[in-house]
């Protein structure tokens, strides 16, 4: 449930004027609930970044979240795979 | 990589029956600057709350709606995880709670200029919600209203 409630929190702050990226766990349920910029990530439920302590991982995960904030030329639903991009 | 299969066949069923909520239409804001003159605050569905802070009501029909402001000042170390949910493995959070609530990699991401600030607070909610009505009619419009008043120019949410 939490990849949706993530998405509807993205929602609200998009609609007043706040740009979000959500990470989701899985993609089927990214596609039926349409955040607004999402990156897939290939990890189990509760370790969104991968593997506890592992920082370089971690910061590898966020580096590609964020990316999608710089992005210009998408639109909304967005979703991305990790490690595709 | 996260699967149906690793939920209890109870917990698959329900999210095959589940109705899903479609955000229609999709609400968008453009970035209007780069990341590193942007000001970012984090939102977490991991269920955290500091000492001193009410535990999200894991009896609460549908899920607890309710939010709490983590100040970007605290130690991941000081989080209570409170989240419900017993069909996903604890562990990784028990052991590093950036993995839900990336305080200290955002705020080395601050220090290198790869944002340009960290929002004074976040926020943290309970992501079992299966019945979210409250939670879209209520709180998610009140801490994104807190959130345009910090400030804020982009978020990052991050599920567990």
């Amino acid at each position: 449930m939490c990849n949706q409630t993530v998405s509807l929190a993205a929602a609200e702050l998009e609609k007043r004027g706040i740009a979000t990226v959500v990470l989701q766990f899985m993609k089927d349920i990214a596609l039926k609930v349409g955040p607004p910029r999402a990156l897939w990530v290939p990890f189990p439920h509760g370790f969104a970044l991968g593997n506890p302590g592992d920082t370089s991982g971690q910061r590898k995960v966020l580096n590609a979240a964020l990316s999608i904030l710089s992005k210009e030329s998408i639109s909304p639903p967005h979703l991305e795979i990790y490690g595709a991009i | 990589m996260a699967s149906s299969n690793e939920l209890s066949l109870s917990v698959r069923l329900f999210l095959k029956a589940y109705r899903w909520r479609k955000i229609d239409p999709t609400s968008w804001t453009p970035t209007h600057k780069p990341l590193s003159e942007c000001k970012l605050a984090i939102g977490s569905s991991a269920g955290f709350v500091l000492p001193g802070q009410e535990p999200f009501d894991d009896a609460f029909k549908g899920g607890d709606p309710s939010y709490r402001w983590i100040p970007s000042n605290t130690q991941v170390e000081d989080l209570i995880e409170t989240h419900r949910s017993q069909s996903f493995d604890h562990s990784g959070l028990e052991k590093d709670p950036n993995l839900g609530f990336p305080l200290d990699h955002m705020r080395a991401f601050e220090q290198e200029g790869i944002i340009g600030s960290l929002n004074a607070r976040h926020v943290s909610f309970m992501g079992s919600i299966t019945a979210p009505g409250r939670f879209i009619s209520k709180s998610a419009p009140e801490f994104a209203q807190a959130l345009v008043e910090d400030e804020v120019d982009v978020a990052l949410l991050v599920p567990v």
